[in-house]
């Protein structure tokens, strides 16, 4: 308990033995960027773990045909809290909880603008996990009915009804989502205006890291995607206890317009979650190939380019749906574009590895398979913006193992290359190497097992959310190998859980500046003090620490 | 701890990039952004259901134009105004007069609508469960009636700061970001009443 709080804050409590409750006041009190930070990203792990237990016990349900593992009811609640936990309390989180470790340390501040609007953010998100899965044992409600919300993590109407979801499940479903996302929409201004007046001297615009960029590009999609999400909430909330009308069919109320609703945030967000991936990428690729990044200013534009037509897109999520043509093919169009600036990415880490002196270390390995499987997850979203296309695969598993190819294959291989890459600067102690190549080996076979595997099924006609199926249907093989992946990426994450457990005691210290990197984090010491920099360092350049070190070849120049 | 210090600066000729007034500056503008997102849903929802309720009253039945509320509420905007200008010449007592006067008249406001949905519910039965029309005019005017009960009591700290001698001239940069919110709360209302008196009606 102590360790762990003495190896990532010594400014705190070095050299002092403290008890744990003066440790623990000290988490939960703080309002510094950095442990918030870590807060963040230990919410994000914990709810991961959960969340992959509950994919682990449908994959068991579906690894042969006529399997009953679970129940039908308790398989439609698995689905609905797996989905939701993911987007909701392991991606937010996480991709947050990064921006908010990052961004002031990378461009020189000392903390975010509003440190307890922060602490706020946090915590508020935090309740609302803990208020989701309070449902499990709180759900009964006066009607007796249901435990978890089982109505899918995008909750279409009118099932979401009180005449079709009766008890309160739904209820916890609808209010933890609309206080999580009131603590994501004060993150995002936070971080929005730290990054816009709280830049240190010489750090202009267009000398950010590409990170911090696709954070303020994120930030400001929140902004405008997330309180339509709430909106929907109150609707649904005002329809379920004050019997409104706005997605009661029988009253005249639309199903399609929840619909629509629901995914002009659903689909934005998911490119809020894979954008600091990107982000992540833009850092770890140009320091482990020994080269500057290629194209700042396109790597710039493309994220801005993604986040602004990537909130025109939403309704290739309802093609099946039955909006006629003309919106079909507008929004085949729009969904289309957004592989143009995707593209661009894709070449320019591409470009940024090709003639590098590239270090294969844990970092590099796992963004070396986000390429990868990123670029399928492309050409699957891709095939599915065709509207024809998408009507014969829609809530397949083909959806299901594209999707899990960019939101696993994509941020969250991201996310643990982040925090191989950050765990020193967070630390002070490095990770071991071998532990790390074993968990990206194993995570990478099981991940592709699982994943790449689930195409096939969908492609036969096996349909997202059944229960079981039968033995005639030549799906059997394909589910058996997806549900195989599954303990090896278990293994995998349990192996990165023994190197945090055991480096945090062990690990080799760091240093300032491990990788030999060139943005601002790794100025100061590991882990940094409360203030971050007692001098912040000049910045002439993209990358200010090249140049410190480099006197005699400066960036300033070639920019 | 064997690691480097912190490297110092060479020399620090560049300033910091931008005012630090901006940071609140930027935090309202973000709320403002995000609040009004919230808004057009409900609008959009409002005009999509507009003649769309299986059964009535319609708006033509039961609507009448507020005029003296959106008086109250347009000119608001005006004191609030007088308000930060009072404190920004370091008169802070009048301040504090012309954001009670604001007060009053979002309180009026509100008074205004309390009076039309008690007409309406008591009165003549429409509830928010009556049908379409009654469930989208109910949440969007009740959406932004919870915006103005949060503004007034704003201003209602901001009263009680200037009469205290709290709220002094060198805070009138905070005193104007509330400003700026209450300027949207009326903004939002001309929008509101446009799509539900006007357009609706």
């Amino acid at each position: 308990m102590t360790g762990l709080a003495d190896s990532t804050a010594p400014g705190f409590s070095e050299g002092t033995q403290r008890s744990w409750l003066a440790v623990l006041h000290d988490w939960v009190v703080t309002v510094d960027h950095k442990r918030l930070g870590i807060m963040y990203v230990v919410t994000a792990l914990g709810f991961l773990v959960v969340a992959g237990l509950e994919a682990s016990a449908m994959r068991l349900q579906l690894a042969w045909s006529n399997l009953h593992v679970v129940s039908p009811g308790t398989f439609n609640q698995l689905f609905t809290m797996h989905g939701t936990t993911m987007v909701f309390l392991v991606g937010i989180p996480f991709v947050f909880g990064f921006g908010n470790y990052l961004v002031p340390l990378m461009i020189g501040a000392r903390d975010l603008a509003f440190p307890r609007l922060n602490a706020f953010g946090f915590w508020i998100l935090l309740f609302g996990g803990i208020l989701l899965y309070f449902s499990v044992i709180g759900g009964e409600g006066l009607y007796g009915a249901g435990s978890s919300p089982a109505v899918g993590w995008f909750a279409y109407a009118p099932l979401t009804e009180r005449a079709f979801s009766p008890g309160n499940a739904t209820d916890y479903w609808t209010l933890a989502l609309l206080v999580t996302g009131f603590g994501t929409i004060a993150t995002a201004i936070n971080l929005i205006v730290t990054i816009l007046t709280m830049r240190g001297p010489g750090m202009t615009l267009g000398r950010m890291p590409i990170f911090v960029w696709e954070i303020l590009t994120i930030s400001a999609m929140t902004l405008i995607i997330l309180p339509p999400l709430s909106a929907a909430q109150i609707m649904l909330l005002l329809d379920r206890f004050l019997g409104a009308h706005f997605f009661d069919t029988q009253a005249g109320g639309s199903a399609v317009m929840w619909q629509h609703f629901f995914w002009f945030f659903g689909h934005p967000e998911v490119y809020i979650l894979i954008l600091p991936g990107f982000g992540i990428a833009s850092e770890i690729i140009p320091v482990f190939s020994r080269k500057v990044i290629f194209g700042y200013v396109t790597l710039v534009v493309a994220s801005a380019g993604i986040g602004l037509v990537g909130m025109g897109t939403w309704a290739h999520h309802m093609f099946a749906v039955g909006m006629g043509s003309p919106l079909n093919s507008a929004f085949t169009a729009s969904t289309m574009l957004v592989g143009v600036p995707t593209g661009v990415k894709l070449f320019n880490w591409l470009a940024t590895l090709y003639g590098g002196k590239i270090r294969f270390q844990t970092p590099m390995l796992f963004c070396c398979a986000f390429l990868f499987q990123f670029l399928c997850a492309g050409l699957t979203g891709i095939m599915l913006a065709v509207a024809p296309f998408d009507w014969q695969l829609t809530d397949s598993y083909f959806v299901v193992a594209h999707f899990h190819f960019t939101l696993i294959g994509g941020l969250v291989f991201t996310l643990f290359a982040a925090l191989y890459y950050w765990f020193p600067k967070a630390t002070g102690r490095m990770l071991s190497e071998r532990l790390g190549r074993w968990h990206f080996w194993l995570f990478v076979i099981g991940f592709n097992m699982t994943f790449l595997t689930m195409h096939i099924p969908g492609m036969l006609g096996m349909a997202r959310r059944i229960y079981t199926y039968p033995a005639d249907r030549g799906w059997e093989l394909w589910n058996l190998v997806a549900t195989l992946g599954v303990p090896l990426q278990i293994l995998g994450v349990l192996l990165f859980v023994v190197n945090v457990v055991v480096s945090l005691r062990q690990g080799a210290l760091a240093g300032n500046d491990p990788w030999d990197a060139w943005t601002l984090e790794w100025a100061t010491t590991s882990p940094p003090p409360p203030y971050n920099f007692a001098v912040v360092p000049p910045v002439p350049s993209r990358r200010p620490l090249w140049d410190l070190k480099n006197p005699a070849d400066p960036d300033g120049p070639h920019e | 701890m064997n690691e480097r210090r912190p490297m110092t600066s060479m020399a620090l000729t560049e300033p910091a990039a931008v005012s630090p007034l901006w940071r609140g500056r930027a935090g309202i503008i973000g709320l403002i952004v995000a609040e009004a997102s919230l808004f057009a849903v409900f609008v959009v929802a409002y005009l999509f259901y507009l003649g769309k309720s299986l059964n009535g009253p319609y708006p033509k039945d039961v609507l009448e134009l507020p005029l003296v509320n959106t008086l109250c509420l347009l000119s608001s905007s005006v004191t609030v105004a007088f308000a930060v200008r009072a404190l920004r010449r370091g008169q802070a007592r009048r301040s504090g007069g012309w954001f009670l006067l604001t007060l009053v008249l979002g309180a009026v406001f509100l008074l205004g609508t309390a009076r039309e949905w008690y007409r309406l519910i008591v009165g003549q039965g429409f509830t928010i469960g009556t049908n379409l029309f009654g469930t989208t005019f109910y949440a969007l005017v009740g959406l932004h009636a919870s915006h103005v009960t949060l503004g007034i009591f704003v201003l209602g700290l901001l009263t009680i700061f200037a009469y205290s001698g709290a709220l002094r001239s060198e805070h009138v940069e905070r005193a104007e970001l509330a400003a700026w919110y209450w300027h949207f709360v009326d903004g939002v209302w001309i929008v509101v009443f446009t799509v539900v008196y006007v357009v609706g009606r």
